[in-house]
């Protein structure tokens, strides 16, 4: 038997609920408040319910209108290598500063996605984001914080 | 009222805030213009910037990108019949045969005038239903909000779910439970935060949309493997022809926009219906008014068939503010988008906006109106230029999407947490969209998760814990009944309706 992915989705969105609802119900509140009509944990417990509720329907009645996804045709490498870039640009934009990272973020996802026009490719990271964070920091005040840059005086 | 005018006026033509509208509808038109994205991806690429301004200012600039986004909409549509938002699909069935016919440059000025006069009228619309309505929903009380946020959230995910409400509705609980992680407002209690203190605040409105709308449009984008610019390279978006129009055609608009406007304005108000039923239900009115030969032409670039919907949509724009502004409750997505940036402002939006802050409340209104003028104006000639963005290669387009995503949220925390959440949140958003889970109702409920919790906590500690409280006031009852059609009517077309 075939279960469509949108009942798998729903599967999991009832485990997670079920999650949600146990540590709902786990949340401290006071002594005082313990009996009352609403307290912190009121709205949590409900919003469980309702989570496990509407799943669980999901998962039992008929699917009037399944959604079918060629799963062939979708592009999981590139997919996967922006999310993995992305990640990489948070762990360094921190560390690097933000012009850095940015930049060589850009260059490697237009990269990635099949950009072979180095011009534009080179127009489009480096220079845009200096024109960019003259922009916000220097027009718009906008703090953005950049160790490299603070590091080789350009910015304060 | 003309007091509140004059403050509106005052403020929304003030130099910085033309600039504002001016920089808002150009940067919207471009971002709506490209497919895919539509208004709520542009006004949350902007929200980071806006929260270096004022609150007028900042509002103001979203108006404005509204609008842009909403009309570069109707530019794609008519240019590559591919509709930047869901709201101008009807503008195409007549604005892309019109373009194929040699008439690009005429259909736009169509989209264009049409617009303007559906915002117009339903910009006087708003100014006078808006005031009225904030003194009457002075006499609503909690268990009546709390009735309004069901109804809203139950009447989005009924209009957004394409027949899968119990879909929509998961992402409604979702958006709660989304809202609900941080301390609890009242005893500051921390929820779900698993002792993680960057979670003590919540879950930032900013993170949510960008990572549900900016972030997971351009990575459903790359993973379908679609190319939103590929039918652009195919004409030619310098040679756009006249954009003159005759008597007749005038004529025609001139019968088409008032009826249109009304229809459109009401829709819009309703919570949930919005531009995209408006310009649908706009197109099948107009079609059954005209003559029989009028009628033929309908598909084929009818003046009647590109004017109504057009008309509709913008006009269903100025409508939805009405419940914002007036009851602080968001009709759609993109209402719920400007509630949660005017939240971040920290001006909570309802009938007393109109008293507290009337400056905010009349600025809106009144720049809403002059950015139909400088989408008139401004935009119109420079369409021929503006449409060549609709050429830019995916291979920039996402990368630099994803770069303001993150950025936005960088921006406001400075911290790596909330960039690793968002790019979690943007891939799970990625799943659920390929399956069609809608990602309007989710927003909506997280901007509305708070103060559900709230408006539920007053009515059942007023009522002692006994939830009587939802039918003892009529004005509850009536609202909870019209909840309850909605959802009987969503499961009988759901599981009982045959085709």
């Amino acid at each position: 038997m075939k279960i469509s992915p949108s009942k798998i989705i729903s599967l999991l969105f009832f485990i997670f609920s079920g999650f949600y609802l146990y540590t709902a119900y786990q949340i401290r509140v006071f002594a005082f408040d313990e009996n009352a009509a609403f307290n912190a944990r009121t709205f949590p417990i409900y919003l469980g319910y309702a989570g496990l509720i509407f799943s669980a329907l999901y998962i039992i009645l008929p699917e009037r209108k399944p959604t079918n996804v060629d799963v062939s045709i979708l592009e999981y490498k590139k997919t996967i290598l922006l999310v993995v870039l992305m990640i990489i640009y948070g762990i360094t934009i921190l560390k690097a500063g933000y012009f850095l990272s940015t930049s060589i973020f850009l260059v490697l996802s237009y990269i990635v996605l099949g950009e072979r026009r180095w011009i534009w490719v080179f127009i489009l990271s480096f220079p845009f984001v200096a024109i960019f964070m003259y922009l916000l920091h220097g027009l718009l005040n906008i703090y953005l914080r950049d160790p490299f840059l603070k590091y080789l005086g350009i910015i304060g | 009222m003309i007091e509140g005018i004059l403050i509106g006026l005052e403020t929304a033509l003030s130099v910085k805030n033309l600039l504002m509208v001016m920089i808002g509808c150009f940067s919207g038109t471009i971002i709506g213009m490209l497919p895919g994205l539509g208004p709520m991806t542009a006004i949350a690429l902007m929200i980071p910037i806006t929260y270096g301004f004022e609150p007028s200012t900042g509002l103001i600039l979203m108006a404005g990108v509204y609008y842009g986004a909403v009309f570069g909409g109707s530019t794609s549509s008519i240019l590559i019949n591919a509709p930047g938002v869901p709201g101008t699909v009807a503008t195409s069935f007549d604005g892309y045969p019109m373009a194929q016919q040699g008439k690009a440059g005429k259909a736009l000025a169509i989209a264009a005038y049409s617009s303007f006069a559906g915002g117009t009228i339903s910009a006087i619309f708003l100014l006078i239903a808006a005031p009225s309505l904030s003194k009457v929903s002075l006499a609503f009380r909690s268990p009546d909000y709390f009735g309004l946020m069901i109804l809203g959230l139950t009447a989005v995910a009924a209009f957004s779910s394409k027949g899968n409400f119990l879909k929509a509705m998961m992402m409604v609980v979702l958006g709660l439970m989304l809202a609900s992680v941080g301390q609890d407002s009242l005893s500051d209690i921390p929820r779900f935060t698993f002792q993680n203190m960057n979670l003590a605040d919540g879950i930032s409105f900013v993170l949510v949309v960008m990572a549900t709308f900016a972030m997971s449009e351009a990575l459903t984008i790359i993973f379908k493997g679609n190319d939103p610019t590929k039918a652009a390279k195919q004409i030619s978006l310098s040679e756009l022809g006249s954009i003159k129009l005759d008597k007749e055609e005038t004529k025609k608009m001139v019968t088409t926009i008032p009826r249109s406007s009304v229809l459109g304005f009401i829709i819009g108000v309703l919570p949930g219906a919005g531009a995209t039923i408006a310009s649908f239900l706009a197109y099948g009115m107009e079609r059954n008014f005209v003559k029989d030969e009028e009628k033929e032409k309908f598909g084929k670039g009818s003046v009647n068939g590109l004017a109504a919907p057009e008309t509709a949509n913008n006009a269903a724009c100025s409508g939805s503010f009405v419940p914002l502004l007036t009851l602080g409750i968001p009709g759609s997505g993109t209402t719920a988008v400007m509630l949660g940036a005017l939240l971040g402002f920290g001006i909570q939006p309802g009938p007393r906006l109109y008293q507290t802050n009337p400056e905010i409340f009349w600025s809106v209104i009144m720049s809403m109106y002059i950015g139909m003028v400088v989408l008139l104006i401004l935009n119109l000639p420079l369409i021929p230029y503006i449409a060549r963005v609709l050429a830019t290669p995916r291979t920039f387009l996402i990368p630099l999407i994803l770069f303001f995503s993150v950025t936005g949220i960088y921006l406001i925390s400075f911290n790596n947490f909330d960039i690793y959440l968002m790019i979690g949140i943007a891939v799970g958003a990625t799943i659920l969209r390929l399956y069609d889970f809608p990602m309007p109702p989710l927003i909506l409920a997280f901007v509305l998760g708070g103060l559900m919790e709230v408006n539920l906590r007053r009515s059942l500690l007023i009522s002692d814990g006994s939830w009587s409280f939802l039918w003892d006031r009529p004005l509850t009852a009536v609202i909870m009944l019209t909840i309850i059609f909605i959802v009987g009517w969503q499961i009988y077309k759901s599981f009982f309706k045959k085709n």
